[in-house]
C-alpha cells in the first residue's frame, strides 16, 4: 500500500520533480535578458497587431465606427460570413463526430491513411483549397457546362463560398476530437451497452459528456477559422459587393479602397472573435486538467 | 487465418459512422483534389514544364519558399527562446503571454495582413524608425519574411512547451553534479530531449508560410518577379482565364503541400519516439496526451 501511492501520485502529474535549485536555473541576470527578449519579441508580434487594429477602428470616433459597421454593403458581408460559418460549422461538427468515433473507437486496416487524408486540407494552400473547387465548378470546370446547361451557380455564388469554407474548416473539429476520445476508451460505453443502452442512448449519455469540451473547443476553433477564411473565399468568390463578399474580402476592398479605419472596424470584430477564441481556449484547457485530474486520481482510488 | 478489416467489437455504430465519414471526405475533399490533377492532365508535360518553370513562377518560388525558410528559421530560434522562458521562469505577464501566443491561429489572415502593414509602412510605428535609416520593412521581401514570421509564430513554441513541461529536472540537477556549466547542460542534455519537437514546429512553419495567402500579399507589394509570391500567382493566372496555367502551379504547391506533410508526420512520430525513450528513462508510465500536441497541427488563414 504504502509502496502504491508514490506511483500514482507521480502518474497525476506526469514527470515533474520541478524543484528549481541555484544547479538548475541559471543566473539572474541571464533570466532576466531572456525574459526582455521574450517579451520584446512577442510583443512586436503580438501585441502591437492587436493594438493597431483597435486603435485605427477607433481613430475617427466610436460614431463614425458604427457607421462603417452599419453600411449596407458591411451588414451583407457579415450576413454572407455568418450563412457560410452557419452551414459549414454544424456539418463539419457531423463529419467530426462520425470520424472520430469511426476511427476512436474501433480498430480497423488503414486507419491512419484515412487519418492523413482528412489533415489534407490543413496542409493545401488556401489560394489552391479555391482554385480545386474553380476546377470542379466553374465554367472551364470538369462540372462547368453540366451547370450552366441547369443554370446552377456555385463559383461566383453564395454556394461556392459555402463549399470553400467547409473544405478549408473540414478537419478541426475531427481532429480534436480524436485524441480526446482516443484517451477515453471504450470502458464506459461497454458498460453502458451491457447494462442495456442502445447505441444513440450510450453516445449523447456517455460519451458526449465526457468528450464535452473538445468537442466545444473544435467548434470554436472551426468556427473562428470559417469567418476568418480569406485566400480560398477570395478565390470563389468573384468580389461583387453586397452579394458574394465575406467580412474579410470586404475589409481587403475597404483597404484597397484606402478607407482605412473603416476596413479597421470590420477588422475588429474579426479580432475580438480571435480574442473570445483564445479565452474559450484557456477554459478547456483548464477544464480538460481538472477532468483528467479527477479521473487520474478515481482510477488510483481503485488500484489499491 | 484471414485478417479481419475490424477489429471485434460491441459498440455499435461502426458502419454509419465509417460509411458517412468516407463519404463527407470523397465528396469535400477527394473529388475536388482529383479534378485538380484532372485538370493537369490536359497540359502535355512540355507546356507543364513550360508554366511551373517559367521565370516568373521560379521567381514566386524563391520568394514564398524562401521566404518561410527564413521565417521558419527565425521562429526555431525564438520559438525555443520563448517556449523556455514560458515554461521555466516566472514573471508578471507570463500568463498572458502564454494564451497570447495563439493568436496567429485565431487571428483572421485579412487582419493580420492589414495590422502588420499599417505597423510596418513607411509612416507606421515600426516602419518609420526603419525607413529613416534606409530600410523598406512593407512593400519588399522583408514585410513578406516579417508578415510569414507572425503566422508561424505559436509552432514551435506549441510543439516545445510539452516536452519541457515534462522534462525531469534530475537529468540536469545531475549533470550540474558532474560539473557542468548550465551553458553545456542545455547543449548537451536538454537539447537533444527538445529537438525533435522544435523541429516539428519548424517544419510545421515553414508548411504554414509557404501557403499562406491573406497576411503576406498586403505588406508584400506584389511585383511580379520581386515581390510576388506564388499563391498570388495562380490567382493572377485564374484572373486571366489561364486556368491551365493557374492549374499547374497549384499542383507544384500541392505537391510541396503532401512532401511537407510526410515529412512532419515523420518528425512527429520521431519526436514521440523520442518522448517514450524520456519517460521510460526516466521510470514514468507513458504521460497522459494533453490538448497541445493537437492544437499545434491547427492553422487559421
Amino acid at each position: 500500500m504504502a509502496a502504491s501511492i508514490p506511483w500514482t501520485i507521480k502518474h497525476a502529474a506526469p514527470g515533474r520533480s520541478n524543484h528549481a535549485t541555484k544547479a538548475t536555473t541559471e543566473p539572474a541576470l541571464v533570466r532576466w535578458s531572456l525574459i526582455a527578449v521574450a517579451v520584446v519579441f512577442l510583443g512586436a508580434f503580438l501585441l502591437l497587431p492587436l493594438g493597431v487594429v483597435f486603435g485605427s477602428a477607433f481613430e475617427k470616433g466610436f460614431r463614425f465606427y458604427i457607421n462603417s459597421l452599419s453600411e449596407p454593403d458591411a451588414l451583407a458581408a457579415i450576413k454572407l460570413t455568418l450563412i457560410a460559418t452557419g452551414i459549414a460549422v454544424p456539418m463539419n461538427l457531423i463529419f467530426g463526430v462520425a470520424a472520430a468515433w469511426a476511427i476512436g473507437k474501433f480498430d480497423f486496416i488503414g486507419k491512419s491513411v484515412l487519418i492523413t487524408l482528412i489533415d489534407l486540407p490543413f496542409s493545401v494552400s488556401p489560394v489552391v483549397s479555391g482554385l480545386i473547387y474553380v476546377l470542379l465548378f466553374g465554367l472551364q470546370g470538369l462540372m462547368g457546362p453540366w451547370l450552366i446547361a441547369h443554370d446552377i451557380r456555385i463559383i461566383f455564388a453564395v454556394p461556392g463560398i459555402v463549399l470553400a469554407t467547409i473544405f478549408v474548416t473540414f478537419p478541426f473539429v475531427a481532429r480534436e476530437l480524436l485524441p480526446m476520445m482516443q484517451a477515453q476508451g471504450n470502458d464506459e460505453e461497454e458498460a453502458a451497452l451491457t447494462l442495456g443502452a442502445n447505441g444513440w442512448q450510450t453516445f449523447f449519455r456517455v460519451t458526449v459528456p465526457n468528450v464535452k469540451w473538445a468537442l466545444l473547443y473544435g467548434v470554436i476553433l472551426c468556427n473562428a477559422r470559417a469567418m476568418g477564411e480569406f485566400g480560398a473565399v477570395s478565390v470563389v468568390s468573384g468580389h461583387i459587393r453586397g452579394l458574394t463578399n465575406t467580412m474579410p474580402l470586404h475589409i481587403e476592398i475597404l483597404y484597397n479602397d484606402y478607407q482605412f479605419v473603416a476596413a479597421f472596424a470590420v477588422a475588429s470584430l474579426l479580432a475580438l472573435l480571435a480574442l473570445l477564441t483564445l479565452v474559450v481556449k484557456g477554459i478547456v484547457e483548464w477544464k480538460t486538467r481538472q477532468q483528467l485530474a479527477e479521473q487520474a486520481t478515481a482510477s488510483g482510488e481503485t488500484r489499491q | 487465418m484471414a485478417v479481419r478489416f475490424k477489429q471485434r467489437s460491441i459498440i455499435p455504430g461502426f458502419g454509419l459512422s465509417l460509411g458517412f465519414t468516407l463519404f463527407y471526405l470523397c465528396l469535400i475533399v477527394l473529388i475536388p483534389l482529383s479534378a485538380t490533377f484532372l485538370k493537369t492532365s490536359t497540359l502535355t508535360w512540355q507546356q507543364f514544364l513550360h508554366v511551373a518553370l517559367s521565370p516568373r513562377a521560379i521567381a514566386s518560388y524563391r520568394l514564398s519558399f524562401g521566404g518561410s525558410l527564413i521565417a521558419a528559421m527565425i521562429n526555431l530560434v525564438f520559438g525555443l527562446l520563448v517556449a523556455w522562458v514560458l515554461v521555466r521562469y516566472e514573471f508578471p505577464g507570463r500568463k498572458l503571454f502564454d494564451s497570447l501566443v495563439d493568436l496567429p491561429f485565431a487571428l483572421p489572415t485579412a487582419v493580420a495582413g492589414i495590422a502588420l502593414t499599417t505597423i510596418y509602412a513607411p509612416n507606421g510605428w515600426l516602419g518609420r524608425p526603419f525607413a529613416s535609416i534606409g530600410i523598406r520593412t512593407a512593400y519588399s521581401q522583408l514585410g513578406v519574411v516579417i508578415a510569414m514570421t507572425f503566422i508561424g509564430l505559436p509552432f514551435v513554441v506549441r510543439t516545445v512547451q510539452p516536452v519541457l513541461e515534462d522534462l525531469d529536472r534530475e537529468l540536469e540537477e545531475a549533470a550540474a553534479s558532474l560539473g557542468a556549466g548550465r551553458w553545456q547542460t542545455f547543449r548537451h542534455v536538454l537539447l537533444p530531449s527538445i529537438l525533435p519537437a522544435a523541429l516539428t514546429g519548424f517544419a510545421l512553419a515553414f508548411a504554414r508560410a509557404v501557403g499562406e495567402y491573406g497576411s503576406v500579399i498586403f505588406i508584400a507589394g506584389n511585383m511580379p518577379m520581386k515581390t510576388e509570391i506564388t499563391p498570388l500567382l495562380i490567382i493572377t493566372k485564374l484572373q486571366e482565364y489561364d486556368y491551365p496555367g493557374a492549374t499547374a502551379i497549384a499542383v507544384v504547391m500541392l505537391i510541396a503541400s503532401f512532401a511537407l506533410l510526410l515529412g512532419v508526420n515523420l518528425l512527429q512520430k520521431w519526436s514521440s519516439s523520442q518522448r517514450r525513450l524520456d519517460d521510460a528513462g526516466a521510470g514514468r508510465a507513458e504521460a497522459s496526451p494533453s490538448l497541445t500536441p493537437v492544437l499545434v497541427r491547427e492553422g487559421g488563414r
